[in-house]
């Protein structure tokens, strides 16, 4: 099953890559002038980011620095440690469902502070990828139509995020193979 | 939200600091990381821009539709109120499709158009409906089948697998799908109780 899953991981990005343009083609699509568009979307999308970046890191790196990180994961120690769920990935966890732009702030200093290959880097790699973040798109979708009464949608879109940090944590053990 | 989550950040490292008699980690915290956001991104342009022009040809080439066509038998029991030929059902598997195809500029559009004909279904225009309850929970527990930004922050950080976490976060996302829907359905029942 692990072997499985993990061609696929192996196969997936490699095989899109020569699967797009090849499908591209055959649709009539003018591949390169398309990809040199979306490429350069693909730059300002990246100079969107930076501000988002530096706030997150900038208040990340003052929490963990100033000491007030070590605090919090102190008293939530009993807690965290029954579920499994390292310290490290609570800002993330609680900053997902509030701001794109945050998430991948923190998941980024994550995976820079810790190391890609690292127990809390493959984690924050798989928290980001798993949910989206609930309170934009309940707000911005709900509100284009005029709709003022959301019913349980926040409910469900909050116990998807909490049942995809939980997965997350299991899978990557599972997968892992971290006890 | 965000600003009382991104103080708190902050308010909390100055004050643990300040009790802990070491307030100049806040000034050396704060040039440090300020430095290492922007490297970051530097870090991850390159893959950021191939993955995008790439995604373009994929939107062009009309992949979106493709699956979406695909998805339609999987999804049509999922959103029993919606009238067969009614064209919410269409944008909301072209809203999902792009999603899963990791479109995120390219979903938005798709979302919006559901939401508006899930409208035209609705009775009571300031009230959700159950469709559109299904609809947003599935859509913020998105399926993404390759996270390319994930996978180019790895890549900057010198991953020695970067896409190792490709496969682990498919089968974190399909569970967590699960889990909105199924809370969708337990909580839609709640209310006709107690509501």
């Amino acid at each position: 099953m692990i072997a499985w899953i993990d061609t696929v991981s192996r196969w997936a990005v490699p095989l899109l890559i020569a699967f797009i343009p090849v499908y591209g083609l055959a649709r009539g699509v003018r591949i390169y002038d398309a990809f040199i568009e979306g490429a350069r979307e693909g730059l300002l999308l990246a100079v969107r980011i930076v501000p988002f970046m530096v706030s997150i890191f900038v208040a990340l790196g003052i929490f963990r620095e100033g000491g007030g990180m070590a605090l919090l994961v102190g008293w939530l120690r009993p807690v965290l440690d029954s579920l499994g769920i390292p310290g490290e990935v609570l800002p993330l966890a609680v900053i997902r469902p509030l701001s794109g732009g945050g998430a991948l702030g923190i998941a980024a200093e994550l995976i820079r502070r810790w190391g890609p290959d690292s127990y809390v880097g493959r984690l924050a790699s798989v928290m980001q990828g798993a949910t989206d973040t609930t309170f934009y798109i309940l707000t911005f979708y709900f509100g284009s139509v005029g709709i003022k009464r959301t019913r349980h949608a926040l409910a469900a879109g909050l116990a998807a995020d909490l049942a995809s940090v939980v997965t997350a944590v299991l899978v990557v053990r599972w997968f892992f193979g971290y006890p | 939200m965000i600003d009382l989550v991104w103080l708190l950040l902050i308010l909390g490292g100055v004050a643990a600091a300040a009790a802990e008699g070491r307030i100049a980690a806040v000034t050396e915290a704060v040039m440090t990381s300020a430095q290492l956001g922007v490297e970051t991104v530097l870090g991850f342009v390159g893959i950021m821009v191939f993955w995008l022009g790439l995604s373009r040809i994929a939107e062009e080439a009309g992949l979106i539709q493709a699956l979406a066509r695909v998805m339609a038998p999987i999804f049509r029991p999922i959103f029993p109120s919606i009238p067969r030929d009614h064209p919410a059902l269409g944008a909301i598997l072209m809203n999902l499709s792009a999603n899963m195809l990791g479109l995120g500029h390219a979903a938005t559009p798709f979302g919006l158009k559901a939401m508006q004909e899930l409208q035209k279904l609705n009775d009571t225009p300031d009230r959700a409906t159950d469709a559109m309850c299904t609809f947003l929970a599935l859509n913020t527990s998105s399926v993404t089948l390759i996270p390319a930004t994930v996978i180019a922050l790895r890549a900057s950080a010198q991953s020695a697998n970067p896409t190792e976490i490709v496969a682990p976060t498919l089968v974190a996302t399909c569970i967590s799908s699960a889990v909105a829907l199924a809370a969708d359905y337990l909580f839609r029942r709640l209310g006709r109780r107690f509501g």
